[in-house]
Parts: C-alpha cells; structure tokens; sequence
C-alpha cells in the first residue's frame, strides 16, 4: 500500500490536466492555461513536465527522463524515481524501450515512433513573452497572429550578428498558425519537431500552460528568405563515439583546459559506442 | 437509490482513467484511428465508450449536456453519482453527449474565444456503426491520410472552417472510439 495517489496527483487535478491536454492536441501550439499544482520538488525542475507525465503515465508505461540529453543527472534521477515509487512505472535509459519519455532541453537523437510520447518540461512557454511582458497582450497577438515583431527581433539578429544568433527556444509555427516556443533545445533539434510520429506534450509549471503537436504536425522554424533557418552543429565528430549527427556538448576533461566534443544525447553515444564506434578521444 | 447509480463506475478509478485517458487521447492525437476504452457500465442509452469518456473527464468543474434520449433518470442519476458533473443545456456545455441528431445544432455550443479557443465543446457522438472508412481526413496526427464513418461531412468542414475555433468530437459505439478534433480537414 503507497501513502500516495497513483502518479501522486489526485484525480481531480488529472482530470483538469486531462482536459487540457485533449484542447492542447485539438489546437496545436497554442498554450492552454491550466491549474498548475505543487509538486514535491522546486519550480525549477520541470514540475510542468512531471505534472503532464503523471496526468497521461499508466502502470504499464516504460519511462525514461532526460536532462539535457543525460539520464545521470540529480534532476532526471529524482523524477524518474518519483514515477517509480508513485505510478509504479517501470523505468530505462534506452530511447527505444521507453513509451514515455520526459525531457528537458533535447530531443533524443534516435527517430521516435508512433508508440512514444514525448513530454517536454518548459520554463517560459510564451514566445512573444521577451517582447511583450503582459500576458493580456500576447494573448492578443497570438488571437491576431500578429507575428511581425517577432521577425523584427530575428532580423535585428541578422543585421547585428549577420545570421540569427537565437540558437535556443527557436521559436516555430505551427501548422500556419500559432507561434510556438519549443522550450530550450538547440535549434539543432527543431527539424525533429515537425513530421514526427510521437505525440509532443509541453508543459510549464510556473507559467500554468500545456500545449501540444499531434504527430505529423507541421512545424516550420521562423525564417527568411534570404537568411534561410539553419539547424547549427559543430563541425566535428564526438570525441567518444564519433557519431557525426549528433547534437555535442563540450565537456572540459582536465585542468589544464583539455576538452573534447561529446554527445548530449548519452544514450545515443553509448550505444554507440557498445556497437564498437570509437571517437579520437575514446579511452 | 437504484443499484444501477451505485454501480457501473470504475472499481480503481486511478488505474483505470489512466488507461481510458490514454486512449482518448490517443484517438484525439490521431484523428480517425479507432481505440477501445471500458471501465464504465453506463446506463442505457450509454455506452461502455461513452460512459467511460464522461468519467474520464467529468466532475463537478464541467457542465454536461445529455441530448435527447440520453437525457433519462437513470442516467441522469449515475452520471450525478460517480462525477458529480452539473447538467446543462448545450450552450453551457463543456461536454455534451448523445446521437448525432440529438446533438443537433451544433451552433448551439460553445466554441472558444479568438484568445481561449480552448474553452469549447467536446461532443461525444454516439453512433450506431464506427469504422475506419468513409469521409477522408487529413490535418495534423495524420500521417497522409485516413478514413472514418462519419455521421455527415458537411457539418465537420464548417467547424474545421472555424479553427482555431470549433467544436472537437468523440465519437463511441460499444467499447469503441475515434475523435475528430477541429483542425481535421474532411472531405
Ligand atoms: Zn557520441
């Protein structure tokens, strides 16, 4: 017998989740407002993420958590234990075994399918939101489509930087219509928005919003014409498993200041790595 | 209190709206594919699908309408038992439930505001055959294409007319289900 709720919200509080959820995937990318709730852990872990996990986990999900493409970090390891002691949710590591995969900042390299979900933790889910303080107004904006001033701060971008230096949080359209923060992934991972075969639920605790893209979604990354969107990338291969398409971090290796290049996504690498792929920097 | 009030709700209402919202909001995810949920034994005219659906999502924050021979006492008494949801007329709906004519018309219901185009309807249809063949839909959760038996087109072309506004459909027929939100285009 657990002292908690199943997925320890009550079911009230699911049910609203639930509804709000089912209006998200009726209106891609436009933010439904919903009750946030406490959650055992600080803001700043992701409660909206782990309050839409728990509003659609079954007892016969497989759950993977990743933070910035780790499973290891304090972050990741706290939740994915919370969904075990509460929801009774088996857990992994592997991208291709979880049925469920909630996440902060990335998008995992391996191609999901259409027997995934993918629950994205957002900390400011309003992309006009640096432009425009007041929610009233950006309300107005998106019921608008008002967009030109956010093409007026990308190309302010350009003619400071020469290309668009936003290279997290890209903000996308959806399906022609609502602009959508993706939440802080690199633009790296923008193209795997669109077209995906999961299902795409975001949520922000703090901010009390939940939006969603169904699969196959059309998602388009703000650009123009003559300044074409680019999915960066270092111009390297990881360090440990030499994968040439993966999103890299930079990790310094001494104190001398060595560094090398490796995969965020640590799965990907390491699966890489046990399938006898072997970077420069490999032990 | 008739035994049927106290009955037909969910014995592990955690475990078991876990898995019928999952559906739900599979099939809502991808307009058109056809799920099963149970778990409710609803009183007739109710299906299991439709049953479930209300208590799934229903409860004392969301209005329902009963349309038509939906509206019984007996129902009436069940759906007030187990979600405890206030009965409404359609235009207060934030769910209603009934046969596609009984559901009629459907400008009669809520569909959003240009800024909270959220605060719309879901109607669930319930319909005496269910299958993946008919009216063509395509739109987001769509991978190319795909078929459902829908009760008209007309009506669902207007609707999708209005996005982001409209109304979003759950259609049900025994333990059966498929949804088709307001962004689907049919033709
Ligand atoms: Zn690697």
């Amino acid at each position: 017998m657990t002292e908690y709720n199943f997925a320890y919200l009550d079911e009230q509080t699911k049910r609203m989740i639930r509804r709000a959820i089912l209006k998200g995937l009726a209106i891609p990318g436009y933010q439904v407002p919903f009750a946030s709730r406490e959650m055992p852990m600080p803001y700043g872990w992701g409660t909206g993420g782990v309050q839409v996990s728990a509003a659609l986990l079954t007892p016969d999900d497989t759950f993977k958590v990743i933070d910035q493409g780790a499973d290891d970090t304090t972050n990741a390891v706290s939740i994915r234990s919370f969904f075990e002691r509460t929801a009774g949710v088996a857990t992994t590591t592997a991208t291709s075994e979880a049925s469920v995969i909630q996440t902060r900042h990335r998008i995992p390299e391996d191609a999901l399918t259409e027997n995934q979900i993918l629950v994205y933790q957002v900390p400011i889910p309003e992309p006009l939101r640096f432009l425009e303080p007041r929610e009233s107004e950006t309300r107005k904006m998106h019921s608008l489509e008002e967009y030109g001033l956010m093409h007026v701060k990308l190309y302010e971008d350009i003619s400071r930087h020469g290309h668009i230096a936003t290279s997290y949080a890209y903000p996308v359209k959806v399906e022609g219509r609502y602009v959508m923060d993706p939440s802080p992934i690199p633009k790296f991972d923008n193209p795997k928005l669109g077209n995906m075969a999961a299902i795409q639920l975001f949520g922000a605790g703090r901010e009390q919003r939940i939006y969603a893209l169904p699969p196959y979604t059309q998602v388009v990354s703000l650009d123009f014409e003559d300044h074409p969107f680019e999915a960066s990338k270092a111009d390297h291969p990881c360090g440990l498993c030499d994968a040439t398409d993966s999103y890299l971090d930079e990790v310094i290796i001494d104190d001398q200041g060595g560094r090398m290049f490796v995969c965020s996504d640590t799965d990907y690498c390491t699966a890489r790595q046990a399938a006898g792929h072997k970077g420069k920097d490999a032990a | 209190m008739e035994a049927q009030t106290l009955s037909g709700g969910f014995d592990n209402p955690a475990v078991q709206s876990s898995h019928a919202f999952r559906n739900i909001m599979e099939a809502m995810a991808r307009p058109g594919q056809i799920h099963e949920i149970k778990g409710a034994e609803p009183p007739a005219p109710l299906s299991i699908a439709g049953g479930t659906v209300l208590l799934t999502l229903c409860d004392t924050e969301t209005p329902v309408y009963l349309a038509g021979n939906a509206d019984n006492d007996e129902v009436r008494a069940w759906l007030a038992f187990h979600t405890g949801a206030p009965l409404t007329g359609p235009s207060r709906a934030m769910f209603a439930i009934g046969d596609w004519k009984a559901l009629m018309p459907l400008n009669a219901y809520r569909i959003g505001t240009s800024e909270y185009p959220d605060r719309s309807a879901t109607l669930i249809v319930e319909c005496a055959e269910l299958a993946a063949s008919g009216a063509k839909l395509r739109g987001p959760g769509i991978k190319s294409q795909a078929a459902l038996s829908l009760p008209e087109i007309r009506a669902f072309q207007s609707n999708q007319a209005l996005f982001p506004l409209g109304l979003d459909f759950i259609f049900t027929n025994g333990v059966r289900l498929a949804a088709l939100p307001r962004s689907t285009e049919v033709a």
